[in-house]
């Protein structure tokens, strides 16, 4: 049964939004949303993976009038919405495997044009399930440009499995295979992928990075995706107390300090090029954003800073300038 | 109507007068002939309405079809070898999921040493999964049974795999009969999924199942397969009224009338096993066989009868487990329990060795004779194994086995 929705007056930035016209409120702000995943699953307190899903799928649910399909891959958010007999979807819901759910949701979306109908497709996974097992998989899927949107929720670990390193963990992170021994203790530099660069370079009709920092943008992107036929990429930043070691009111400040301080930029792309990147608003060094962290605690225990919190500086620059995103200086 | 046709063309066409509507693909020898016919059945218009989706893995294929099945559409896909072990775990999901995917085994050896031709490695690899298997005798068989398997499949919402020898069936060229339209119209109704991903009425299907409840939910899996033990002959006596021929059967007896040796095999070997059998009843030998058409689910009463009145046992095996002998007969010898009989294992045919008449016949006689091994490999180079046992016993880096053998093949002696 889905819960009744109740709001809470909380930040401007996150469900709140009263002071805006109604037809630009967000989904979330709206007693109608579908409440896709409803309350009662068993995500851990502050879960960043939650709330992205729900948006994300929310405003497909909008965008599609309820008309929707989700195909999930194993992780983090197939099994705190689970298990039997309990389940947290509200709409028609299909888990195989951990990494094949880009091909499950291209069957689903034969058979439904097959049978002459208008439904659509989500298939979504972790960055363990997109990036690393599930990435043949996914590719075959871009490369025929199957009508599926992939949505990759990315906490940049394997989290379900108790925090291991995976494609998308970040430079010096800890992590339970990649710990914190020898004087360069955590994930390993000159490593990793960006999967929206590679969805682009399948040029995709439509390929856009979010985060739940900023619901607006999330559900803008979203609700675009399902105006596209074909294959199509949103990567979601979700921060995650567990693996990242922050505390479990300030997801949504990771998630916006992570933008702030260019290591993860927002932007969409369409047909293989990068259409709109979104500046920075207030840029943040990136101690910022790795001090409240414990995964990158390392880097501040000794006396004098470690040197690679200049190189992660780099490599966030470096972001910078590639999407163009500087902000006032 | 009978045609010259290549059977793996034949299956094709067969699949196509079943109406899949989502069919994947991924190339792999020797079962590829399949698939490139029926993406032309569905360019052409024959077979439509269908989605062709050419895959970029095994895993992909089985997952697409899963996701379809899922959705409400009859699906089919074929694979062989390192391919069904590439799926494997899309293999057992579909089974434990219920459902009713039709998937065609060009039976082939699983390497290394990487070989392309016939043996029954890889099915036995995924005996198993929770998937029906049924093994084709021959090449009218073949088709045949992808009938049966999509009525089978949706009726108990359970996957079926059609064994079918590579190279050995699905390239053989020879007159074959691929039922009518109407035949397979009147035989093989709709699907009706017993569940489906429908925005109406939103199911979560593949959710986590603890220990409370997971024994019950493999026992239902089991317990289907036996259903099957009742409903495949049923099923095969309808189809045969529909085509004219009786076709699919747990087993297919052969002389077993006073038959005191009694051959077990499963697939295209069968043909030749009879003939040897012939030959040896016409030289006075009390010898049959039985050909296993269902090996999962494994007709263990059904065989038990047929072997009532034997005196020994002698399977030929087309797989080794290594350490042991051969899946079949450990299976066969469940239908023997309590009976103190031989059960001979020969292992023959692996990678596709011919299994000739030539070799059969003084195994069968051995046999008859109580002077078989419990354990034999049918034409094995003996001397080769020697001299290779020889040369890794010299020293320590021997080099690759498998060149070493080839290579010592290759010289005169």
């Amino acid at each position: 049964m889905s819960q009744t929705v109740r709001f809470y007056q909380t930040a401007t930035f996150t469900v709140g939004n009263r002071l805006l016209d109604p037809a630009r409120r967000t989904v979330q702000a709206s007693a109608e949303r579908a409440n896709a995943i409803t309350s009662g699953h068993r995500a851990c307190q502050g879960c960043g993976e939650a709330l992205g899903a729900r948006y994300v799928l929310d405003a497909a649910m909008r965008a599609t009038g309820g008309d929707l399909v989700a195909v999930n891959a194993t992780g983090c958010l197939e099994v705190f919405t689970t298990p039997s007999p309990q389940t947290a979807w509200q709409l028609p819901w299909l888990h195989s495997l951990f990494g094949n759910a880009a091909a499950v949701a291209t069957g689903v979306a034969a058979a439904l044009r097959v049978q002459g109908k208008r439904t659509r497709v989500i298939a979504q996974g972790g960055d363990g399930g997109t990036t690393d097992i599930g990435f043949g998989c996914l590719s075959g899927m871009f490369e025929r440009n199957d009508d599926v949107l992939y949505v990759c929720y990315d906490n940049e670990g394997y989290m379900n499995t108790g925090v291991q390193r995976s494609s998308a963990t970040p430079p010096a992170a800890r992590t339970a295979t990649t710990p914190v021994i020898g004087p360069e203790g955590g994930n390993v530099f000159g490593t990793g992928k960006s999967l929206p660069l590679i969805a682009m370079a399948h040029r995709l009709p439509y390929v856009a990075t979010a985060t739940v920092a900023d619901l607006h943008d999330l559900e803008a992107k979203v609700t675009r995706a399902m105006t596209v036929h074909g294959a199509r990429y949103l990567h979601v930043l979700v921060p995650c107390p567990l693996g990242w070691g922050h505390p479990t009111d300030e997801t949504i400040q990771m998630s916006r300090l992570a933008i702030e301080c260019g290591v993860f930029p927002v932007f969409e792309a369409v047909n293989g090029e990068v259409e709109r990147a979104t500046p920075i608003r207030r840029r943040q060094p990136i101690e910022a954003y790795l001090r409240p962290q414990k995964r990158f605690a390392h880097l501040f225990a000794g006396d004098a800073v470690d040197p690679r919190v200049a190189r992660l500086q780099a490599l966030a620059d470096d972001n910078i300038r590639r999407f163009g995103i500087g902000g006032p200086p | 109507m009978l045609k010259q046709l290549e059977c793996s063309r034949a299956i094709a066409e067969t699949i196509a007068r079943c109406r899949p509507q989502v069919v994947c693909a991924y190339p792999i020898t020797p079962q590829t002939h399949i698939v490139e016919a029926l993406s032309e059945l569905v360019r052409d218009g024959s077979l439509s309405p269908c989605e062709y989706i050419n895959v970029e893995s095994e895993t992909s294929a089985l997952s697409v079809a899963l996701g379809a099945s899922a959705t409400g559409a009859r699906a089919y896909t074929a694979t062989a070898s390192q391919g069904a072990l590439h799926m494997a775990e899309v293999i057992y999901n579909v089974a434990g999921l219920g459902l009713p995917v039709v998937m065609t085994l060009g039976n082939r050896a699983v390497g290394a040493p990487i070989n392309i031709w016939n043996d029954h490695s890889d099915a036995m690899a995924l005996k198993d999964a929770g998937w029906i298997q049924l093994f084709a005798r021959d090449a009218q068989e073949s088709l045949d049974l992808h009938v049966l398997a999509f009525r089978l499949a949706e009726e108990l919402s359970v996957p079926v795999m059609v064994c079918v020898d590579g190279f050995v069936l699905t390239h053989s060229v020879e007159p074959l009969d691929v039922p009518s339209q109407e035949a397979v119209d009147r035989f093989l109704p709709p699907y009706q999924p017993v569940q489906v991903l429908d925005p109406a009425d939103p199911v979560s299907i593949g959710a986590m199942v603890g220990p409370e409840a997971f024994t019950e939910v493999r026992y239902l899996a089991h317990h289907k397969q036996l259903q099957v033990l009742t409903r495949l002959p049923e099923l095969a006596a309808e189809l045969a009224q529909l085509i004219g021929r009786p076709s699919g059967a747990l087993l297919h007896p052969y002389r077993l009338d006073g038959a005191e040796t009694i051959v077990v095999a499963m697939g295209s070997v069968t043909g030749t096993i009879e003939v040897a059998i012939d030959e040896l009843r016409a030289a006075g030998l009390a010898i049959g066989a039985v050909a296993l058409c269902a090996f999962r689910p494994f007709p263990l009463a059904a065989l038990a009868e047929a072997l009532a009145d034997a005196r020994r046992v002698v399977v030929i095996e087309r797989n080794l487990a290594p350490g042991l002998g051969g899946a079949l007969a450990s299976n066969v010898r469940m239908a023997l329990r309590g009976r103190a009989i031989p059960v001979h294992t020969v292992i023959a045919g692996l990678g596709g060795r011919p299994v000739t008449r030539a070799a059969l016949r003084p195994v069968f006689e051995s046999a008859a004779r109580d002077a078989l091994d419990d354990l034999v490999f049918l034409d094995l180079d003996n001397a080769a194994i020697d001299r290779e046992l020889a040369r890794s016993g010299e020293r320590r880096r021997s080099g690759p086995a498998a060149e070493n053998l080839l290579r010592d093949a290759r010289r005169p002696r």
